[in-house]
């Protein structure tokens, strides 16, 4: 089915995620939408692992394992990170990041 | 061969069995249970291993990795019995099991880093010994700050972590396996694996919070409670120095050209910016972050030279960092657990009231800032001595200008608590048992550790360098 897909198309997509990802960490001001971020990137590693993997070295699956547990750690952090944005909204009142700002130097 | 690993998952479901077996009123007895175990593992620990392989090669034990273990066991035995009487409060009562258990499961993360053998590993203990970090920083649910440092922690970190994975899945692709020694054996200088090794990095420079990727370092470490703050900045940044040096040793030496480069404008940037930083501080946990800041580019210094020297006085280095800061870390937690104080300006007059705890935290800033002849001048001595042997002159020619900074506000707290005039000091207070225990263990460790010379060549008969 991917016969006629190159490599780099792929590449390509999932670099753009990766910087679509940093991007959007970089620029948004609510918490959840920066773990939404996150998850972008992890998911444009995991695109990467499993083509790598596909295309350039089909006689063994370490990309396929490496990217199933970059998608369980990734809801691991996701869970961890909810429930620190509850704990902020019932502190703040509030998950923008420009009110999380009690200190600075 | 995994008695480090399986003896901490074994303490951590007893302290979560003996938790659930407890009356609400009795959790205090948690306590020393947890202490006494983990002590226990920590002599463990030193008895002889044999080296090996497990899984495949994804994880391997030597003399080198249960080394580096046990340097960790000895800086989280002494944050146990610095924490104990935190933890007696009674706010905390109800989490006295949760706290264990999460800083077991970061020990565990870690031990399984410094053990790994392949990246997956690799990353796996990265994030174990990262996402309970998090929820450890947010621990007082009920402060605003703490929350705000779990949060921070966790977006940066998954960030950073992020920028690693992607460096290591360029890695993959173009080496097409992860294990350590393949990645060693085929590692060049082509532009896309220059590339991953920028990203990885990246990732890993934000683990030891190296300059331009530092900023949440401050905020984290105030927010969190204290013994957590010193838990960041003894264990966690031991054990990411550990594990940075062995991967560039071990896997990019090929490339070795290229990171000295790196590590050599970063090491620079890292102890100015932080200590210029440290100058303004005015909270004692802000104070120790930029500190430990500056702390981490003079490990720099022993990781550029890429020698066995090198690597020998980072792990030495670290050993006694641990004793020196978890010593002013434990003053300042006696003072915020009794007080809850946690400003330079409280400190005005300390000495009269609280002598004892004043010379202690005069010999932990001394340590730190190297002055002979406590433990703190041989660490950075020998550090200083591997960067000159390798022929960077320059480069401590700067760490030796930047020390002299750091000695300038280390002594601002030592002048705070012997000269500044207060009408109204920190009235004398007698900390519980435990403190004073873990306070003496840091004493003995800044006195004793620097004249004990048989240690440097212990270590240095297991470290490795760069093979050319």
């Amino acid at each position: 089915m991917t016969e006629g897909i190159p490599l780099y198309y792929f590449l390509v997509v999932s670099t753009l995620m990766f910087f679509i990802g940093i991007f959007g960490f970089l620029t948004r001001k609510n918490l959840i939408t920066m773990l939404m971020s996150i998850e972008l990137i992890l998911n444009s590693v995991n695109i990467n692992f499993v083509v790598f993997n596909k295309y350039l070295y089909p006689q063994n699956l370490q990309g396929h394992f490496f990217s199933l547990i970059v998608i369980a750690v990734a809801a691991a952090e996701a869970a961890v990170g909810i429930a620190i944005i509850i704990n902020i909204y019932r502190n703040f009142r509030s998950i923008e990041v420009d009110r999380v700002d009690q200190m600075k130097n | 061969m995994m008695r480090h690993e399986l003896l901490l998952t074994a303490i951590a479901l007893i302290v979560l069995m003996v938790d659930l077996g407890l009356k609400p009123g009795k959790k205090k007895s948690i306590i020393p249970v947890t202490i006494v175990l983990f002590a226990l593992h920590t002599i463990a620990g030193f008895l002889p291993a044999e080296a090996g392989e497990l899984f495949g090669g994804m994880y391997r034990t030597g003399s080198l990795q249960i080394m580096m273990k046990n340097v960790l066991n000895i800086g989280v035995l002494i944050i146990l019995l610095q924490s104990a009487s935190w933890l007696k409060k009674p706010e905390n009562l109800e989490k006295i099991s949760e706290y264990f258990i999460l800083m077991f499961s970061t020990l565990i993360g870690m031990n399984f880093m410094i053990s790994s053998g392949d990246f997956l590993m690799f990353y796996l203990g990265l994030e174990l010994a990262t996402i309970p970090m998090a929820a450890l920083s947010a621990f007082v649910h009920h402060q605003t700050k703490s929350a705000e440092a779990g949060i921070k922690l966790l977006l940066s970190s998954a960030l950073s972590s992020g920028i690693l994975l992607f460096g290591l899945s360029l890695i993959y692709g173009s080496v097409g396996s992860v294990y350590f020694s393949d990645v060693a054996a085929s590692y060049s200088h082509a532009p896309m694996q220059i590339l991953a090794f920028i990203f990885f990095f990246a990732g890993m420079a934000f683990k030891i919070s190296l300059v331009p990727f530092h900023l949440w370092t401050a905020d984290v470490y105030e927010g969190s409670p204290v013994n957590v703050t010193s838990y960041f900045s003894v264990i966690s940044k031991g054990a990411a120095s550990f594990i940075f040096i062995t991967i560039l040793y071990v896997v990019f030496n090929s490339i070795a050209f290229i990171w000295k480069d790196l590590i050599y404008v970063i090491a620079i940037l890292t102890m100015t910016i932080g200590n210029l930083f440290a100058l303004r501080q005015k909270n004692m946990k802000r104070f120790l972050a930029f500190s430990s800041i500056a702390q981490a580019g003079f490990i720099l210094l022993g990781i550029i030279a890429g020698n066995k020297t090198g690597m020998t006085s980072v792990i030495y280095f670290v050993l006694i960092y641990i004793f020196s800061n978890l010593g002013a870390f434990g003053v300042v937690s006696a003072i915020f657990n009794a007080t809850g104080k946690e400003n330079m300006d409280d400190y005005d007059g300390l000495y009269h009231t609280n002598p004892k705890l004043s010379l202690l935290m005069m010999l932990s800033v001394f340590s730190l800032a190297g002055i002979p002849p406590v433990a703190g001048f041989f660490g950075k001595f020998f550090l200083f001595t591997s960067a000159a042997s390798a022929g960077y002159y320059w480069l401590v020619f700067i760490a030796v200008l930047n020390a002299t900074i750091s000695l300038y506000y280390y002594l601002l707290v030592v002048k705070a608590m012997f000269i500044n005039k207060n009408e109204q000091p920190i009235a004398y207070f007698k900390s519980d048992l435990t403190t004073r225990v873990a306070l003496m263990i840091c004493t003995l460790g800044i006195f004793f550790i620097g004249f004990w010379g048989q240690l440097y060549e212990i270590i240095n008969n297991i470290s490795i360098g760069i093979l050319n």
